[in-house]
């Protein structure tokens, strides 16, 4: 076979440098209009002390060099367009390539936010509609579109909490959190300027009865809880946690993550839930980005609808949409404008391509594949909970453990059987923890392979298990130094 | 449905597999007594030529035969058609956050050079790899600076984007933090006096954007002295950041934080924007956010990996430097590459371009009698004009020759009746310009007569499928 000259390899298996180091004096990758108007000598207009002269290090490249640049980065990556990507928590499912298009007409895409309301009807419209859909899919009241991501749901509804009780007379001190929570819960909790009280799950996962009635006391303002949980529980007695929380004169706040398990089958309102966000990244289908834009709405009951953060969309009697600005006992802002619109867009999308049936067919299917892996793989992965499941499932390294083999290294291994891993250790209750949430995205032809990849592994770790500890084995880096890269961080390019 | 790849086939095996005879038996955990009766009341199913009918309807209704001379933390840029080409491509926007490094070296490397643009930008030494955007930002810079200094006041310019400040008063109403807001001068500029009267031992942060809400670049020589010398840090806001590439940056700020949205992502109705977080290194501990680092990897070659991931809330759950877990990557992704289509010489002419059309605009209404441009300082793409005569009735005038006119600052400032917020960038067009020009020229003529405003309301998009 004729040898490759020594330089041409295919691009994949390229190292691409930096784009600053790709840079040569002189080079732009646009060409700008030649300006009508008269030339404007910056020293002049703005004087010679503010006027900047030089952006030492900028990049200077062509577009084509952009375009190939950029595109090889990509092909660095894994996304859902890749394959199975079963990554806990996260409901990574296919995100319709309409959503895209939709979300950038030209008039959605370009509207200005302080333009008068009379002339964006169209976007204040898609704003009341979305809102309205997720009011029905939750049971909720009241939705507010504006946080940007869930955290900042949580955020919005941890204060609306306060301000609700404090209107009752007194905010209280403490939102309980049950041990297999998110992080960022306690994080917004404590960015709210509430305390928080951690509560111990019981021997199925799930909220403990007797332990939440002695520690939902009279300095508690509510409880912060998934359902279904993070080990894909349903808490089957969730009612009566609502009522003993709302006996005690507390709230409830539900983390919508696990949403895609509930969508058409269960309303959180319907089970006693006060408040919730929803993760339109997750559950309604607009794309992860590689860590955002998300969009966290906040849905709420008639009792929190006041406080919902300003402004709210709101129809008037005689048709137009507008905003409603007066809402005195609001939270107030949590970011500038109305939210990541252009996310609503797209779940709004999502939502109107599915229809109810879409919907339920949808978490039908997720539950279905995530029970299918479960039961799978339990003979050779530990089940530390054995309940059924809903959308997502949690697995165990302890088997593999006694061998040395743990979480993290059995995922990288996984992706040389060409799969995204599922989440490690999380939830933290699970040493060890294996989270497998499939979606519905995926199909059974997908799920055998994956599951085929998942045994073949763990007979490796029976029989070699170095080989499984040095993987990923397959890929352009492998195993890079995170001890290092904290100790002594480089965070910018330098000359 | 069309998204969904199992066929009822691969449904009733896998049931079979798990001892089920039907789907519900999955669902028996739930109890009858919530599970929901009946289907929920939601449009569709629609195909896809319904959902893109339905969605252009909605995009008729919109601003888009008009010229936009709206800023005001906003803003429109022409964006190279390079920037949806690399983020359609779906390795970028379908993955998740770059946990698994060795399947996100795309995300983690761009994000990098994200960092790597936005400390040459701002000159300071690091960046985060986003967050929500300018007014998360912004209030994520003042909690950071309360956590460093451990003090409990903090001092914002009144020019601060009204929303912005009404973010940071959500986050820190619950703290107890203080918070004064500083006026601005005749000219524009943050008032000196009241500055100097407002610092004290308790004052953790100094918030001070520029260009500032009224379009006013902000001169920071003696402020940054005057802020650091009570012990408080500078903590500056920038969102037009193309300013940047023409003024100065505020390189002794502690803290530099804003909106990159200007930098290709479009203005979409506010959102998804990009915010960003840049400071000084030793600071980098306090900083909220994702950060993306250099490293190797166990053969020796450059890689990159989040880092410094002990500040952050799935580590440090409520100790945490701040609860973000999303940032905004794809839309970081767009600023990188659009940063990176314009270059250094490309930014600099097109912030040159900038300046000369809003002078221009500015130079034209100045000629008319009545009309004022309201402040001397120093000006980039935006500008307030005294409007001759009443600020509504003249913006109506202009939307009868398609053009949004500006926003009418009354809302946010009462003192400042009958001003306009008036922004230019290379989206308009010389023509426009001056037909804006004559509007302003024609309009006392018209005896401040208020126009009606045409109705939008004849065609109402259906919610039902028809």
């Amino acid at each position: 076979m004729k040898q490759h000259p020594r330089h041409a390899r295919p691009h994949i298996t390229r190292d691409e440098n930096l784009i600053f180091e790709r840079s040569s004096p002189g080079k732009c990758g646009v060409d700008l209009p030649s300006p009508e108007v008269p030339a404007a000598s910056a020293a002049e207009l703005l004087g010679d002390d503010l006027v900047r002269n030089d952006i030492p290090g900028f990049p200077e490249v062509s577009e084509l060099e952009v375009i190939r640049h950029f595109t090889r980065l990509s092909t660095w990556n894994y996304g859902v367009d890749t394959g199975l990507y079963p990554l806990g928590s996260c409901t990574m499912k296919y995100n319709p390539r309409i959503n895209e298009v939709v979300a950038r007409l030209e008039g959605l895409a370009t509207d200005h936010p302080y333009a008068p309301a009379d002339l964006t009807q169209g976007c204040l419209k898609i704003l009341y509609d979305a809102a309205r859909c997720l009011a029905e899919i939750t049971g909720m009241d009241a939705v507010s579109l504006q946080p940007s991501a869930g955290a900042q749901g949580e955020l919005a509804g941890i204060l609306m909490i306060q301000a609700c009780l404090a209107d009752r007379g007194n905010p209280r001190k403490y939102i309980l959190i049950p041990d297999s929570a998110h992080g960022t819960n306690p994080a917004s909790v404590t960015t709210s300027g509430y305390q928080v009280r951690n509560l111990k799950s019981d021997a199925h996962g799930c909220i403990d009865l007797a332990e939440l009635d002695r520690a939902m006391t009279e300095e508690v303002a509510g409880l912060m809880l998934t359902n279904p949980n993070t080990l894909g529980i349903f808490e089957v007695r969730i009612r009566e946690v609502c009522e003993l929380v709302h006996r005690k004169g507390g709230l409830v706040y539900m983390d919508g993550a696990n949403m895609n398990a509930l969508m058409g089958v269960a309303r959180p309102a319907d089970f006693g839930v006060d408040v919730m966000h929803l993760n339109l990244h997750k559950t309604f289908t607009t794309p992860h980005g590689g860590g955002g834009p998300g969009s966290g709405p906040v849905a709420v009951k008639k009792v929190l609808e006041p406080y919902l953060p300003s402004p709210t969309v709101v129809r008037s009697p005689d048709g137009p949409y507008c905003l409603d600005y007066d809402r005195p006992k609001s939270v107030g802002r949590v970011r500038a404008f109305y939210g990541n619109f252009g996310m609503v867009v797209r779940a709004l999308a999502f939502i109107a391509a599915n229809g109810a049936e879409g919907l339920l067919q949808s978490t039908r299917d997720a539950v279905l594949n995530a029970n299918y892996v479960m039961r799978r793989l339990q003979d050779l992965y530990d089940l530390p909970y054995n309940e059924p499941c809903m959308h997502e499932c949690v697995l165990s390294d302890r088997r593999q453990a006694a061998r040395g083999v743990h979480t993290i290294d059995i995922a990288k291994r996984l992706i040389d059987y060409g799969f995204h891993p599922y989440t490690t250790a999380f939830p933290l209750i699970v040493p060890g923890a294996m989270m497998i949430e499939p979606t519905e995205s995926a199909s059974k032809e997908e799920l055998d392979e994956f599951i085929e990849a998942m045994r073949a592994v763990a007979e490796e770790v029976e029989e070699d298990p170095d080989f499984v500890l040095n993987a990923p084995h397959s890929t352009r880096v492998s195993r890079l130094d995170e001890a290092s890269a904290a100790r002594k961080p480089v965070l910018r390019w330098k000359p | 449905m069309r998204y969904l790849p199992n066929s009822p086939r691969d449904r009733a095996e896998m049931l079979r597999a798990l001892g089920h005879s039907s789907i519900d038996d999955l669902f028996s955990q739930i109890p009858e007594q919530i599970r929901l009766q009946g289907r929920l009341d939601l449009p569709g199913p629609l195909s896809e030529q319904e959902v893109l009918e339905f969605f252009k309807q909605a995009a008729s209704q919109s601003t888009r035969e008009y010229v936009s001379l709206l800023g005001a933390g906003a803003y429109s840029h022409f964006r190279p058609a390079a920037i949806d080409a690399l983020l359609s491509r779906g390795e970028f926007f379908t993955a998740y956050t770059p946990y698994q490094a060795e399947l996100a070296q795309g995300t983690l490397q761009a994000m990098f050079e994200f960092q790597t643009l936005i400390t040459q930008l701002t000159e300071m030494e690091v960046s985060n790899a986003s967050l929500y955007d300018g007014s998360t930002a912004t209030t994520e810079a003042v909690l950071m600076s309360l956590r460093l200094t451990r003090r409990n006041r903090v001092v914002t310019a009144r020019t601060l984007h009204p929303e912005y400040r009404e973010v940071m008063s959500t986050y820190l109403r619950h703290l107890g933090t203080e918070v004064s807001e500083i006026p601005y001068s005749a000219s524009g500029q943050i008032d000196r006096a009241a500055l100097e009267k407002a610092l004290n031992e308790e004052t953790a942060a100094v918030v001070i954007q520029s260009p500032n809400f009224l379009g006013v670049i902000e001169h920071f020589n003696d402020i940054t002295e005057r802020v650091h010398r009570s012990g408080a840090l500078l903590v500056v806001a920038v969102n037009e950041p193309l300013s940047l590439a023409i003024v100065n940056p505020p390189a002794e700020a502690d803290i530099v934080c804003g909106e990159a949205q200007s930098f290709g992502v479009p203005v979409a109705f506010g959102g998804p924007y990009v915010g960003f977080l840049a400071t000084r290194e030793k600071l980098v501990r306090q900083m909220p956010g994702r950060l993306v680092g250099q490293t190797t990897d166990s053969n020796g070659r450059r890689g990159f990996v989040l880092t410094l991931a002990t500040r952050e809330q799935h580590i440090r759950r409520e100790k945490a430097t701040s609860n973000i877990c999303t940032n905004q990557s794809l839309c970081a992704l767009a600023a990188t590459i659009y940063l990176c289509l314009l270059g250094k010489q490309g930014l600099r002419a097109l912030a040159e371009h900038n300046l000369a059309q809003a002078h221009y605009a500015a130079s034209r209404l100045a000629k008319v009698p009545g009309a004022s441009i309201a402040f001397a300082s120093p000006f980039f793409n935006e500008f307030v004009v005294k409007t001759p005569g009443n600020a509504e009735a003249l913006l109506d005038e202009l939307r009868q020759e398609k053009i949004l006119g500006g926003i009418n600052l009354e809302r946010f400032y009462p003192e400042l009746e009958n001003h306009l917020l008036v922004c230019v960038t290379e989206t308009v067009n010389k023509a426009a310009l001056d037909r804006m020009a004559r509007v302003y020229q024609e309009f006392p003529a018209q005896k401040h007569a208020r126009a009606a405003a045409p109705s939008v309301f004849s065609h109402p998009v259906g919610w039902e499928k028809a």
